[in-house]
């Protein structure tokens, strides 16, 4: 038998392993309630709509490339952490939901008339809105349920999240004034997981 | 009028604000030339109010030096502050030539003792549909054109800023497409309107190498991309001369660049701005942006009859 330190604190790995998501959905809303603290206490610098802004839409973007990488980790690694994929999506849907509210009541004030042009005229915009759109059903149907009713179905529905990082991609890439630094890493990763799935399989890798 | 070529440097119009240097040392012409060109510190300029100021509210020192663009020293907003203090602004000679009867070679060091030097409180909107007020100090640009006397020819001025990757780093950034060095232009006319600038400093005090040191270009009714800065060479041509962002993204970056909120940039509406300075997330404002950025009366003359749309 193993030492025991109290049997309470012992049990926490347990309790842990079992509950993981009460812990890393939290952990996962760290940085946006750390870039509004931020915004509260003029730690955003100058304009500090803009870069809470892009902040939340960098962090979607970053979400959706892990829950990307997921499957071809497994297929290249063995390394299996498909489980955390509905916890990546959902908070790569999240920080979405937050980029767009930030741009449509901070930096717009709900000015529907710039906001309908916006929407309507540029592509900027459109691509990015779009991307959104595509994962909404995504975040609708992620649960045990929705799979069970679906089927087959709900495979090819979560499909959906390719076109919407591709999206998600461009508008990512127009956010910028030119290809820089910054900006090449995230796209040179959405490419590589993107044309991974277009790899032959390992002969020793289960298949996604 | 060439009183900036034969400057008779006062002690007064000299005097660096560090305190650390004693007044005394100073006193001697030589050595405050020593003290402006040694140190990389904002040294005091002689300056005095001018023209065209209006009734504007200047944004904080601390926004205007730590919030801009300027790619030579990296991407970022703040880059420029942070990369940009290994830059040597001095000594610095800018050349007026091209078209021109009598070019010009200025040491810069003796334009900053200019006694033509003055403040100009002005908007100054980017084209990132972001705004500030500046108080420049600077030599209306037209004073130095006048001073090399333009040939009858000469159409178009064009303006080439500095390469130098040792000291840029982000001249060395080979993603971005920008081809070094960054140059710009202004027909004659747009050159010689009073509002056009030749700033030296802000807030009274030398340009910080991240807003353009030694000396830039302001063209308060333009997008900010406009105002080169670090310029080495200014030359007068007959023709309209190729323009940095206008080679990057025809599209979205014209050649005239004039504010106008009716005219939006592809990716965004110019029809508001937000205001710099607001410090808390929820305490930002937007205003919206006045037609030619509120200085119409001094410039719309200047584009009678011309499509805005299309020549926007």
């Amino acid at each position: 038998m193993r030492a025991r330190l109290t049997p309470a604190v012992s049990e926490i790995p347990g309790v842990l392993k079992r509950h993981w998501r009460l812990v890393l959905y939290p952990v996962g809303m760290i940085p946006a309630v750390w870039l509004v603290w931020q915004g509260q206490h003029g730690a955003l610098g100058a304009d500090p709509v803009n870069v809470f802004e892009r902040s939340l839409g960098l962090w979607a973007f970053r979400f959706l490339l892990v829950c990307l990488a997921l499957a071809p980790l497994r297929r290249f690694t063995g390394l299996n952490l498909l489980r955390y994929r509905r916890l990546t999506g959902l908070l790569a849907f999240f920080y979405a939901s937050l980029h767009l509210l930030a741009y449509v009541g901070l930096d717009h004030g709900f000015d529907w008339s710039v906001l309908w042009v916006d929407m309507t005229h540029r592509y900027f915009i459109i691509l990015g809105m779009s991307a959104l759109v595509l994962l909404i059903p995504l975040a609708l149907t992620s649960n045990a349920l929705s799979m069970r009713l679906l089927k087959r179905r709900w495979k090819f529905l979560h499909r959906l999240i390719y076109p919407a990082a591709i999206l998600a991609g461009i508008h990512f890439f127009l956010s910028f004034k030119t290809l820089n630094s910054v900006s090449a890493p995230y796209l040179a990763a959405l490419a590589l997981i993107l044309l991974s799935r277009f790899l032959p399989r390992s002969r020793t890798g289960n298949g996604v | 009028m060439a009183l900036f070529r034969y400057p008779r440097p006062l002690p007064s119009e000299i005097t660096p604000r560090d305190m650390y240097l004693s007044r005394r040392s100073l006193i001697g012409g030589a050595a405050a030339l020593g003290a402006v060109s040694a140190t990389a510190d904002a040294a005091t300029l002689q300056t005095h109010p001018g023209p065209y100021s209006g009734n504007l509210t200047p944004t904080p020192h601390e926004d205007v030096t730590h919030y801009n663009n300027f790619y030579e020293f990296g991407m970022g907003k703040a880059d420029p502050a942070t990369q940009s203090q290994t830059f040597h602004p001095l000594p610095w000679t800018l050349e007026i030539t091209g078209l021109v009867r009598k070019p010009v070679r200025l040491d810069v060091e003796q334009l900053l003792r200019s006694p033509a030097i003055e403040e100009r409180i002005y908007r100054m909107r980017c084209v990132e549909a972001w705004s500030m007020v500046i108080p420049w100090d600077g030599i209306p640009l037209a004073t130095l054109l006048k001073d090399a006397d333009p040939d009858p020819h000469a159409t178009h001025v064009a303006f080439e800023s500095i390469v130098r990757p040792a000291e840029m780093p982000g001249q060395t950034e080979a993603l971005s497409g920008i081809q070094w060095p960054y140059v710009e232009g202004l027909r004659l006319d747009e050159a010689m309107n009073p509002l056009t600038l030749l700033a030296l400093g802000i807030y009274g005090e030398t340009l910080p190498n991240q807003n353009g040191a030694p000396l830039r270009l302001v063209v308060p009714w333009k997008y900010g991309f406009k105002g080169i800065k670090s310029i080495q060479r200014i030359r007068l041509l007959d023709h309209e001369p190729p323009t940095t962002w206008n080679r990057l993204a025809p599209d979205e970056y014209g050649f005239y660049a004039n504010v106008n909120p009716q005219v939006d940039h592809p990716r965004w509406s110019q029809a508001t701005e937000r205001v710099i300075g607001a410090r808390s997330l929820f305490g930002a404002t937007r205003q919206p942006t006045l037609m030619f950025n509120g200085y119409g009366e001094q410039v719309a003359d200047l584009y009678r009859g011309m499509d805005l749309r299309k020549n926007f």
